[in-house]
């Protein structure tokens, strides 16, 4: 276990000054190990995480599951490729079981979404059936529980 | 008529002072304005399995009493996880008994041990119950101070210049609250001579045995050759899986004495309540990964505090375990109390007077690390400015 990494996995807006302090090491040390992260690609960007009820509630993810034919040689690969690379697909998985890919799209709105299933999707060779399914509410996005627990009590001084 | 205190209550009661702990609570309950290095609990809510196995035991209509000893399914994994962790094997059937937290637990083993007027060692700073405990049980408290420059250890030299004809048990707690102190295997072994030398009776309260971050293993006095018949194991699921509000911990001893302290729960606690005990079992079957996040956040925070006082100038030695630093306040001149009473008027910051833990606490500062490292940054920063405006 990676203790940089995990930290940074919580929250990556510390400084190398602040992580060197939390492990008992030298900045120059966590800065070096850090920077060796990002150049072989281990740590591959940073991002913020949005509450998108707030920031952007018209905004609507679709889970599509699609079947597809797998291709002599490249099996999934070259198809699932092309998918992805679409930017309004936000995650591509080739999954076990009754159909190939998970296929995570965001929209602005229902009406994008029925556009890129219908006209973009469905209708590339070697596609099979997709099965569209809406997301509703969130609970728990990113490892962060929506609905936060409203602070509990804690004496403040305790034996 | 109103009732007279002296006539009406026990000289017993009226002769223990309440806590140190109570009266700071009191300057600093209702300021919402502190930061509070001042608890003596995990900052974490206990892990949601086990907060969920509590509610799922409740959905299941488990609320009436169990065994006096305690479920003996927990009672079972109770005697894996001591096997497994500190190598001693107690018998689930007979050995084993579920009190509410290690608190009851000391209460009971020493009204079951003591006659009015035995002697109780046991070393200082340390858990303000310790004392009251042996005195309200009609023993005699005999304090050992524990020293700055033993980085608070206990060495086996005082203990043993502390025993007389009169002293029945000795009282132990390592890694120590207040402290954060450990005791070297060496050391602990020739305590454990002098117990079996002078037949003494061992309590060894290992609740925070768990959190240890300078890679030494924690070693039970109970597994040095004669002791296991003479000690008194007490442990508890409040600091490792933070349950201390569950309230359940436990006490592993020979038969005779277990049916003993169990005699004493039986009429008074009956048992310990049934939700805590299945949520104590979900932590040992299932709590070793989250408790290891929270040894490793604990861990963190540690090195954080360490860094800080070390950038202050104020001397605290490295706490080998538990969530406690015990730093040095001597060179301002100024004592525990005021120190305390004075950093919470002027920075807003509470951490609990040295000496609430016994007078040879006296010179130095209880901040707890259980708290988020923003607060401890914050907190660290303002004891920081304090110290330099007060040292001398």
């Amino acid at each position: 276990m990676n203790q940089l990494l995990e930290l940074l996995q919580k929250n990556a807006r510390q400084t190398d000054a602040e992580i060197a302090e939390l492990l008992g090491r030298e900045t120059a040390d966590v800065t070096t190990e850090w920077a060796a992260l990002e150049k072989d690609g281990t740590i591959m960007g940073y991002t913020a995480i949005l509450d998108q009820e707030r920031y952007a509630p018209s905004k609507t993810t679709a889970m599509i599951e699609v079947r597809l034919t797998p291709e002599r040689g490249g099996g999934f690969d070259r198809l699932a490729n092309r998918i992805a690379s679409f930017p309004q697909v936000k995650s591509c998985f080739l999954m076990s079981g009754a159909y190939d890919l998970l296929v995570i799209v965001e929209g602005d709105d229902i009406r994008e979404i029925a556009r890129f299933v219908t006209e973009t999707l469905s209708t590339m060779n070697g596609i099979l059936s997709t099965a569209t399914h809406f997301q509703l509410k969130t609970y728990k996005a990113n490892g962060l529980l929506q609905s936060v627990p409203s602070e509990r009590e804690r004496l403040p001084v305790s034996p | 008529m109103s009732l007279d205190p002296q006539r009406h209550l026990a000289q017993q009661i009226q002769k223990i002072p309440r806590s140190g702990i109570r009266d700071f609570f009191e300057l600093v309950i209702g300021r919402d304005d502190v930061i509070s290095l001042g608890v003596g609990e995990p900052d974490f809510s206990s892990p949601w399995h086990i907060r969920e196995a509590a509610i799922y035991s409740l959905e299941r209509g488990e609320t009436s009493y169990t065994s006096n000893l305690g479920l003996l399914s927990l009672r079972e994994a109770i005697a894996g996880y001591v096997s497994e962790t500190f190598e001693l094997r107690y018998d689930a059937q007979s050995e084993i008994l579920i009190t509410v937290g290690v608190s009851e637990a000391i209460d009971l083993a020493f009204r079951a041990l003591l006659n009015p007027g035995d002697e109780v060692i046991y070393h200082e700073p340390c858990y303000v119950s310790y004392n009251p405990s042996i005195a309200l049980a009609y023993g005699v408290p005999v304090a050992v101070a524990t020293k700055p420059e033993n980085d608070f250890s206990l060495k086996a030299a005082d203990v043993a210049a502390a025993i007389t004809p009169k002293t029945r048990a000795l009282m132990l707690n390592f890694t120590t609250n207040p402290t954060g102190a450990v005791i070297d295997r060496a050391e602990l072994e020739a305590i454990a001579k002098l117990a079996v030398e002078h037949d003494i009776v061992v309590l060894s309260d290992e609740i925070y045995s768990e959190l240890r971050y300078e890679g030494t293993d924690h070693t039970s006095i109970a597994t040095f050759p004669g002791m296991k018949e003479r000690t008194i194991f007490l442990h508890g699921f409040s600091k490792a899986f933070a349950m201390t509000g569950f309230r359940v911990g436990y006490a592993c001893a020979p038969q005779a004495l277990t049916e003993a302290m169990m005699k004493i729960h039986q009429y008074s606690m009956l048992c310990a309540p049934i939700t805590s005990q299945v949520a104590a079992v979900e932590a040992l079957r299932h709590g070793a990964g989250p408790a290891e996040e929270m040894r490793q956040a604990y861990a963190h925070r540690r090195n954080l505090l360490l860094s800080r006082f070390a950038e202050a100038g104020i001397p605290c030695f490295a706490p080998g375990g538990a969530f406690y630093a015990f730093p040095d306040i001597r060179a301002t001149g100024m004592t525990s109390q005021d120190f305390a009473r004075q950093l919470l008027d002027e920075e807003s910051v509470a951490c609990v007077p040295g000496d609430a833990f016994g007078p040879s606490g006296e010179g130095f500062l209880r901040c707890c690390y259980a708290a988020s490292t923003d607060s401890l940054r914050e907190a660290m920063t303002r004891i920081g400015r304090f110290y330099e405006k007060h040292v001398s």
